[in-house]
């Protein structure tokens, strides 16, 4: 029965393909710009997610606090209120996995004939397990190397293009500030973090060489920052609670006193760009969803108007027998056709248009499998919902009105 | 014939039927107090100057159209307690239509308008293509199954309507003006056709025709005037011998 049906409503749509395409055209545009709306908004996402991964997980930086001199007070990190005794206790609370004391400052490296100036960290090994960093080539330095002050360094990718291009700089030798420096791994890449900087413009030399050697600080055993991983995202506040009333209780500061330290919750500024993207998408989906609607406007209109024409034909079937869900039937049938097939197009005209964007402007596009049964179900919604007025108007003819309409 | 044997019930029961239209101008009466009763296996040709309602009583007996007033009794039931979608049924098992127009779906090929009234009867898509079939080939036109209806005569588009009205075996078959589009020869044929229904298969036919060589196929003749009965007679023989209902 429904087969016949469904050849029925087949081949009456195949009696005007022009109109019919028309029909569609509506729902196809909605669709296809939902689809294609929905993969730029997932691309960005993307984006913003890895960015956030690039950078490590359940991140606090802890910052020393700030000099007063004549009243004027210097930013956070000026005054060297942090130790490193204050980063190995840190390391010894239960919530914390990780402390990576870091001294940073710039340089300029020399190899051969290239030379270039870039951010030089001085870090302990936990860095890279902080910020879950992976090595390319070659070996991380050692505590020992921390301990022994050693002139060895770790390249990030951007480095070593800039000056080693093919050459594998492992085993190399670099001049940093004019001291040489044994290369002894690479970086694996980590591109852009997500406010835009290229984390892979960076070298990473042991703690104490940076404090000693390159940025002579005139307050030994200080450090500026310091980046500590939680153990996980639920340790967080507790975390954070404890580094906090650690380093009051080190420092001598009295629970309702000022800090000479920071604490600054990294996954928390990441959280508030992942909203932002999310909210885009979700507005642009919105947007998108509005031509779907007009496309469903479309279909009830031209189903109308095959109503209004095909008054004769209704009334011929119901004279042989149709009842009046027989003729309901017929004719949500073909609005659903028409719905399904025209959100089929736009699916594919979607991706098509997905694929391009993401060609010609290199932006990240997503297509999930969501975001098409998505469309799907919305068209078929569509169908039925804006289907169903005209095929009520057809059914509840009165058969011989119909049979004598001109 | 054997009248007898059906007689006790009879097919079509009419007592008092009236109909009106309700047009701006009040109440338009079209059929006033109409009684009969039809058995099983006659012909019937209905006659009448147009606006004598006599295709008004034709949409009534299809259960098209409703009676203002009155009974109707299709084979004992009272179709006025039905409902849309029992009329329907009875439409698609028990009546068949043969329209002045022929009426055929433009878009469809002459086998699925044979095999239409089928569909809406639930059968199976085989059996209802190998009983279309079987009308075609009763009405000669097997060839042209897979035709639309425009590209045939109207002859040929009215013997289609034939198979059509016959696809469910009805037990009545109303043919309103059926030789009305057709030239004479053409009109022959197709009276043949409906009269041979009539007397083999015993399928009883109401005719509403103005052409009186087509009423005399039939045989007994209702004359409509002014929405009443006006003669009710067997063929050959004298007026008013039928019209016992008609004027109680």
């Amino acid at each position: 029965m429904i087969a016949g049906m469904l050849r029925e409503a087949w081949s009456a749509m195949g009696a005007n393909r022009l109109r019919t395409f028309l029909t569609m055209l509506g729902l196809v545009i909605g669709v296809g710009a939902v689809v294609l709306m929905m993969a730029i908004g997932q691309g960005a996402q993307t984006l913003v997610r890895e960015a956030v991964a690039t950078m490590g997980s359940n991140l606090f930086i802890v910052l020393s606090g700030g000099t007063t001199a004549g009243g004027a007070r210097t930013g956070s990190g000026t005054a060297p209120t942090l130790t490193l005794a204050d980063a190995e206790a840190i390391g010894e609370l239960p919530s914390v996995a990780a402390v990576a004391p870091t001294q940073y400052g710039s340089a300029q490296l020399v190899y051969g004939a290239a030379n270039w100036n870039t951010q030089v960290m001085g870090v302990t090994p936990s860095y890279l397990e902080v910020r879950e960093w992976r090595l390319v080539a070659g070996q991380p330095f050692t505590e020992a190397d921390v301990r022994a002050v050693a002139r060895v360094a770790l390249l990030g990718q951007t480095v070593v293009k800039q000056m080693f291009g093919d050459e594998d700089p492992v085993d190399k030798t670099v001049r940093i500030r004019n001291s040489p420096y044994l290369v002894l791994g690479v970086l694996a890449a980590k591109g852009q973090s997500f406010d835009g900087r290229d984390q892979d413009d960076t070298v990473l030399v042991p703690l104490t060489t940076a404090q000693r050697k390159l940025y002579g600080s005139s307050f030994p055993g200080t450090v500026r920052f310091m980046m500590v991983k939680a153990l996980s995202e639920e340790a967080m506040p507790r975390a954070e609670r404890a580094i906090d009333a650690l380093l009051r209780a080190r420092h001598r500061i009295p629970p309702d006193g000022e800090a000479d330290f920071t604490i600054r919750n990294l996954s928390a500024v990441a959280d508030v760009q992942a909203q932002t993207t999310r909210v885009m998408s979700i507005l642009l989906g919105a947007v998108a969803s509005v031509s779907l609607v007009v496309g469903g406007i479309g279909i009830m209109n031209i189903m109308l108007v095959s109503v209004t024409e095909r008054t004769r034909e209704i009334g011929i079937r119901m004279a042989i027998g149709a009842r009046r869900r027989d003729v309901l039937l017929q004719f949500l049938l073909e609005s659903l056709i028409v719905s399904v097939i025209g959100c089929l197009i736009g699916v594919i005209l979607g991706v098509a248009a997905a694929l391009l964007v993401s060609r010609v402007t290199q932006m990240t596009v997503v297509v999930t499998a969501v975001a098409i049964g998505l469309a799907f179900l919305v068209a078929a919604a569509v169908g039925v919902f804006f289907g169903f007025y005209p095929a009520r108007k057809a059914a509840d003819l009165k058969p011989i009105e119909a049979l004598r309409y001109q | 014939m054997d009248r007898a044997a059906a007689a006790s019930t009879p097919l079509i029961v009419i007592e008092h039927l009236h109909k009106h239209y309700d047009t701006d101008a009040g109440p338009q009466p079209v059929l006033r107090d109409v009684s009969l009763r039809i058995e099983a296996g006659e012909f019937v040709a209905v006659m009448g100057p147009s606006g004598s309602g006599k295709s008004t009583f034709m949409n009534i007996l299809g259960c098209l159209d409703v009676a203002s007033s009155g009974r109707y009794l299709l084979q004992g039931n009272d179709t006025a307690r039905l409902s849309g979608d029992e009329l329907a049924r009875l439409r698609n098992r028990f009546i068949g239509f043969v329209f002045q127009g022929f009426n055929l779906l433009p878009r469809a090929t002459l086998l699925d308008n044979v095999a239409l009234p089928l569909l809406y009867a639930g059968l199976p898509a085989h059996s209802r293509e190998e009983r279309a079939r079987e009308l075609l080939a009763r009405v000669g036109l097997e060839r042209y199954a897979g035709y639309l209806p425009s590209r045939i005569s109207g002859g040929q588009q009215q013997r289609v309507a034939i198979a059509r009205a016959l696809v469910n075996s009805p037990k009545l078959v109303l043919a309103d003006e059926p030789t009305g589009n057709l030239d004479s020869a053409t009109s022959h044929e197709i009276m043949r056709l409906i009269a041979g229904l009539n007397a083999e298969h015993g399928t009883t036919v109401v005719l509403v025709t103005h052409e009186a060589d087509v009423a005399r196929f039939g045989k007994r003749v209702i004359h409509f005037v002014d929405g009443m009965v006006d003669s009710d007679q067997i063929a050959g023989a004298t007026p008013a011998s039928r019209a016992l209902e008609a004027s109680p």
